[in-house]
């Protein structure tokens, strides 16, 4: 039996005792106390031995929270703006304004759906060119009018297609990576779930990037990857073992700044928890951030990019 | 009988040039891979890489690119030795750079250094499809960066070539991060009111589309280059449908409004001295 299964029968057992309680007035306590017990070990000892490929799966369950969720949760009179002004509103972002602990922010999050319907709608979390400028118009206003920007990065990549061609998807994200390297205004991003290639990397080229424990972030999904390298995408499994896309892989090479432990069942089962633990944080770094000198700040963030993975060549 | 065989009445001539290869030295003859004429290689290479009858531009070497372009004895070569380490340990990632080294005769995937087109002095960098693809990982984003850096300490214009199926696959996250990485440094350049000029070559797909490749001043490609960010096959994977006819072709992106200008390769020099002149202190001053 896996570790799951034993998970899922002890889960049943509990829920047994549970009603055997309530119907029967026959006092359990102990045996419930001592299941929970044993159950909660169980689930430390499973989440805290996810394979890279169990880490995807979870973060593409539905139960997963999505940028709206935590936007809701960690912000105060969130006000949501729309549009890139130059072809539509595209709804694999959300991008708005509101206040972090009494403190005016941007913020901005690639949003998948929770049910099929919403996914559709939003397109999976796949952006557009008009998503990635609609992101950069939001963080040019943040400029002017001094606020630091937070982004929630959560996309599969950027979408693939005819129209997205047509319109310049490197063209946009290729923007965006240059003038967020030249904003006057504080950048954190937190990848809350799945951060798949340059569609990530065009609302992560900030001061800092976190990562969610559980959450990935690659060159491209694992189906890609094995498509390209071995053309054969049911190799995914195979691929996100080789790829180093776990928080604690990015970390050890130094392409992001901090992990953030995440709940017992991952921030899937206790949503509320996993949202207050990103906000004091965010409350913390922002306010460090905000007292840095502006030319320090880009120098930093320039150099960020600069010193990453010096070791990769021999001359 | 070298006249008959460029003779373009394919279906009579078909036959006779099969005969004609097989009993030619090889080397001395290539067939174009885009109509499938048969070239004299002499032929081919003083065109430049050009079919002389479909007139497709065929993938060059960086080296001879940087003949075409840059005058006589004027090229510095820059960071010559930089090459890759599979720090990563990513599976027979070494095996693939020996054989991409022995192939292409480079070290990586771009050449990088400063020469003078018509007497103006610039930087330069060009990127090399035969060695991986021209995948970008980190020593082609590093070589790319010093060469930024090196035109905006010297306040030169810098000329990028590019020719690539994206970020390497096999350096991961931090191939990724080379177009950050590029696109911060061209930034800087940016702000000294510096030139960037972009030459996009067949093919230029993938991260170094989403970075460097839109970035110019001025883009100039091509003719019939593909450009994209996605390559098509995915694209027809994904949409599972057929795609129009010279999508993503360097027309397509003139049509689009997402490259200023299409110079074929003969007239790439001069093309590229012109927009030099127009941007040097001699422009201001004379
Ligand atoms: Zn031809």
């Amino acid at each position: 039996m896996n570790n799951n299964d034993k998970i899922e029968k002890l889960h049943n057992k509990l829920e047994e005792l549970y009603e055997l309680t309530k119907e029967q007035s026959i006092d359990f306590s102990f045996e419930i106390s001592e299941l929970e017990k044993k159950l909660t070990t169980l689930k430390e000892n499973y989440y805290s031995h996810l394979t890279p490929w169990d880490k995807v799966s979870l973060v593409r369950m539905s139960t997963r929270p999505v940028a709206k969720t935590y936007i809701d949760h960690i912000l105060d009179d969130f006000i949501e703006l729309h549009g890139d002004r130059l072809h539509k509103d595209d709804k694999a972002v959300i991008g708005g304004i509101g206040f972090l602990d009494k403190i005016p922010v941007t913020v901005i999050g690639q949003q998948k759906g929770a049910t099929t319907k919403e996914n559709i709608e939003r397109n999976f979390g796949m952006l557009h060119p008009e998503g990635y400028r609609k992101a950069l118009r939001l963080m040019k206003q943040a400029e002017k009018f001094h606020r630091p920007i937070i982004c929630f990065v959560d996309t599969p990549g950027a979408f693939c297609g005819i129209g997205a061609e047509e319109r310049g998807q490197g063209e946009a994200i290729a923007r965006n990576l240059m003038e967020m390297s030249m904003l006057k205004v504080p950048i954190i991003s937190v990848v809350i779930g799945e951060g798949g290639s340059g569609g990530a990397l065009a609302i992560a080229a900030g001061d800092r990037v976190w990562m969610l424990e559980h959450s990935v972030y690659s060159i491209l999904t694992p189906e890609g990857f094995a498509s390209i390298l071995w053309k054969d995408s049911s190799k995914a499994k195979e691929a996100a073992e080789v790829m180093k896309m776990t928080a604690k892989d990015l970390l050890d090479l130094g392409a992001i700044e901090k992990v953030i432990p995440e709940p017992l069942g991952g921030a899937n089962a206790q949503p509320v928890e996993m949202a207050d633990t990103i906000k004091a944080l965010l409350i913390e770094e922002i306010k460090e951030l905000l007292n840095l000198d502006v030319d320090v700040l880009l120098e930093n963030r320039f150099n960020r990019f600069r010193q990453m993975g010096s070791s990769m060549y021999s001359s | 009988m070298m006249r008959d065989l460029f003779k373009k009445t394919k279906y009579v001539q078909m036959p006779i040039k099969q005969k004609q290869v097989d009993i030619i030295p090889e080397g001395v003859w290539i067939k174009c891979p885009n109509c499938g004429e048969i070239l004299f290689k002499d032929d081919f290479d003083k065109n430049n890489g050009v079919c002389s009858f479909c007139k497709a531009h065929h993938r060059i070497g960086a080296y001879d690119r940087l003949s075409q372009v840059l005058d006589e004895g004027t090229f510095v070569e820059m960071d010559k030795e930089l090459s890759t380490l599979n720090v990563l340990n990513f599976p027979n990632y070494e095996e693939k750079i020996s054989k991409a080294q022995e192939k292409s005769n480079l070290e990586e995937a771009v050449v990088t250094g400063i020469g003078q087109v018509g007497g103006l002095s610039t930087v330069i960098a060009v990127m090399d499809s035969r060695f991986m693809m021209g995948s970008m990982g980190y020593v082609v984003g590093e070589k790319i960066t010093r060469a930024i850096e090196t035109a905006t300490k010297k306040k030169l214009p810098i000329l990028i070539f590019t020719a690539s199926g994206g970020a390497r696959m096999q350096e991961g996250i931090m191939s990724l991060m080379q177009m950050a990485k590029t696109s911060a440094a061209l930034a800087k350049h940016h702000q000294q009111g510096l030139l960037y000029v972009t030459v996009l070559t067949d093919p230029t797909t993938g991260g170094v589309t989403a970075s460097f490749a839109m970035l110019g001043d001025i883009i100039i490609s091509e003719p019939g280059a593909l450009i994209g960010f996605a390559g098509p096959r995915v694209i027809q994977q994904t949409i599972g449908q057929k795609l129009p006819e010279g999508f993503q072709r360097a027309e397509f992106l003139l049509e689009h409004g997402f490259i200023d200008r299409i110079i074929k390769r003969k007239h790439m020099k001069e093309e590229l001295h012109k927009i030099l002149l127009l941007h040097s202190k001699e422009a201001f001053y004379e």
